[in-house]
């Protein structure tokens, strides 16, 4: 007999604590683009694309590097990991698949100015086939100086 | 009927999508990892993943492979259109030395708005599907 997915959650994980949680926000981060951050990105990618690789323009998903969390060698656990702080404490803590949906409105050029600012949009739980997930959905926005949105990513987190 | 175009090749649905095969290696997930400060030790430290975390080789980085995917999307539209929003999901794990195939379909054409939707994928030699995606391009309009 196979468990149902639609079995009662009894004890639900997602506590109205946890809830409180949605809507936080982290402090926005303004990074300048560089052409030798670019070139270096491009390069790691192995992209063939010229105009990523002279730096001209950015590839898209730069803004991945561009606003990685840089935190001190003492913030990173002992599998080199850094602990992101926009995240309550979790009752289930084992990462599985996560997905990602980007949004590019406009280009990225050296010299740019770029603003990111997370927030945690959603936290769900469903009865998976092995037992209870908690999903969690953080939104990034990327502005330029005049507030124009550059990129929107949204991550999805399953915990189990 | 669409008479949009790609490459010179009418876009209609089932269209496939060049792409390409790559392996990553050790040098990439160093210099990958290094650019995007992720100290993460599974992408470059080969024996604290495979005799600590018990994986087959080096894992290499979900957003690399999130990153093919636009490479390929952009190879095939050159400069007659662009990537306009993509959706992703890192399923299961690519290790260093796998040959990995990226490519492609068009599953959606609008004519009037000069849109389309594509299915993507990174599959390994398996042919497990790793990274399944979604993409909406628009032609006509580059980067």
């Amino acid at each position: 007999m196979s468990e149902s997915e639609d079995t009662a959650v009894d004890t639900p994980l997602v506590t109205p604590e946890l809830l409180a949680n949605i809507g936080r926000q982290d402090q926005p981060r303004r990074e300048v683009v560089t052409r030798r951050d670019i070139k270096k990105y491009a390069i790691s990618t192995g992209t063939t694309i010229p105009r990523y690789l002279s730096g001209d323009e950015a590839p898209p998903m730069f803004h991945v590097p561009l606003f990685w969390d840089v935190v001190g060698m003492d913030e990173l656990s002992a599998d080199g990991v850094s602990i992101d702080k926009l995240l309550p404490k979790f009752p289930l803590e084992k990462a599985m698949a996560g997905g990602l949906d980007i949004t590019y409105h406009k280009p990225i050029l050296p010299g740019d100015w770029l603003t990111a600012t997370r927030t945690l949009t959603d936290i769900y739980e469903k009865r998976g086939r092995s037992g209870p997930l908690i999903f969690y959905e953080v939104v990034m926005e990327v502005r330029d100086d005049a507030g124009e949105l550059v990129v929107t990513e949204k991550t999805t987190r399953i915990l189990r | 009927m669409s008479d949009l175009q790609v490459a010179g090749n009418p876009l209609t649905v089932g269209t496939a999508i060049p792409g390409f095969s790559r392996t990553s290696d050790i040098i990439q997930q160093f210099l990958y990892n290094a650019v995007l400060y992720n100290a993460h030790r599974i992408h470059f430290d080969t024996p604290y993943a495979t005799e600590v975390e018990g994986y087959p080789g080096l894992v290499v980085a979900g957003p690399l492979l999130g990153d093919w995917l636009h490479q390929c999307v952009e190879l095939w539209l050159g400069d007659e259109g662009r990537l306009v929003r993509i959706q992703y999901s890192n399923r299961g794990a690519a290790y260093t030395g796998d040959q990995l195939h990226v490519g492609g379909e068009v599953t959606a054409v609008d004519p009037d708005h000069a849109t389309a939707t594509l299915t993507l994928w990174v599959k390994n030699d398996a042919g497990d599907t790793l990274v399944p995606a979604e993409v909406d391009i628009v032609l006509g309009e580059r980067r």
